[in-house]
């Protein structure tokens, strides 16, 4: 999932200082998983956001939305016959959907009420870990699952560096070696083999050293 | 009514405020005595993120707290109700309903 982080408050107050009448808006997807911008923090943010600005003595209204996605056009739609009727949008989905909502409401200012993270895991409630960035050119099949673009610090392809020590990698005593995860788990699954099969230099092409990407599926349009 | 202490929500929590709360109390069952196992250790975690929250937009700490109590200590449940109370006194209201006081007393004072 796509997680993120709730900016703070006093942040997001500075932010809605122009505006007395705004909607928040919330996504079902991804940030209501990783309780960060689901119905329930809607209502908690509305709440403390009235509270704070009526304890500063300036009242704020505040419609209080969740869409099914707001990375989906269909979604988004729904708010067009009163996204006009308010000065801006406070949205706590990820930077996708913000943005998304920014180029569907054009007059209509959108402002970040997250700190967006990364494509994630949830390890146990309350604590989420990366696993992916998106690539373009997955090689979990021949690294026993373990992606080095996203484990290793350096996002290295031909082993661990001088940097691993003890199955640590020496940018956090908490991040384990993203290399040594993969050798481990290659004995474990006799597949050591692969170990040589990678390619000699990873093609970034499909990464995002191209600029924003795109896919384009024929066979769907 | 709640069931259980476990059905409270930081929002409902929240709203209390809105509605002009100087003070909130949550009573739920003792610790390890949840009939639902572990409503009451998630109500004590949403009490604390709502206290963090009060405490930070400057509503002020210690106008919310979480109690536990069995169902047969009533003497129990009004020794912590007047404490509470005698806490939230000391504070002093809300500063929401300060300021709608304040806005009341403008408002008046303009009709006359």
């Amino acid at each position: 999932m796509i997680t993120g982080t709730p900016k703070p408050i006093e942040e997001i107050l500075e932010m809605l200082e122009p505006y007395d009448n705004i909607i928040v808006a919330g996504c079902h997807g991804c940030v209501t998983v990783c309780r960060v911008g689901g119905e329930k923090e809607v209502q908690v943010l509305a709440s403390t956001l009235r509270l704070a600005r009526e304890a500063a003595g300036r009242t704020i209204t505040i419609r209080e939305v969740s869409l099914e996605r707001q990375c989906d056009p269909e979604y988004i739609e729904q708010m067009r016959p009163y996204v006009g009727d308010y000065q801006a949008v406070l949205s706590i989905a990820c930077g996708a959907g913000i943005q998304f909502l920014a180029e569907k409401f054009t007059t209509t200012p959108l402002l970040p009420g997250i700190n967006t993270g990364f494509l994630g895991v949830t390890v146990r409630q309350g604590e989420w870990s990366e696993r992916c960035q998106g690539c373009g050119d997955c090689v979990l099949h021949l690294t026993g699952g373990i992606c080095p673009v996203t484990r290793c610090a350096k996002s290295l392809f031909h082993g661990p560096c001088g940097g691993s020590v003890q199955g640590i990698c020496e940018v956090d005593k908490e991040v384990k070696c993203g290399w040594q995860l993969i050798i481990d788990r290659l004995k474990a699954l006799g597949q050591m083999e692969n170990y040589g099969k990678l390619k000699p230099y990873k093609g970034w092409n499909s990464s995002r050293d191209g600029g924003p990407r795109r896919i384009i599926r024929e066979d769907m349009i | 009514m709640l069931p259980c202490t476990g059905r409270i929500d930081e929002s409902l929590l929240l709203k209390a405020f809105e509605n002009g709360a100087d003070g909130v109390m949550v009573i739920g069952c003792l610790e390890g005595d949840c009939h639902y196992v572990s409503g009451n250790i998630r109500a004590r975690a949403r009490v604390e993120r709502v206290y963090a929250i009060l405490e930070r937009i400057k509503i002020g700490p210690n106008r919310i707290r979480m109690y536990n109590l069995s169902a047969g200590e009533g003497s129990k449940f009004a020794a912590f109700a007047n404490e509470f109370v005698d806490q939230i006194r000391e504070i002093g209201p809300s500063p929401i309903n300060l300021v709608r006081a304040g806005n009341q007393g403008v408002t008046e004072k303009e009709a006359t």
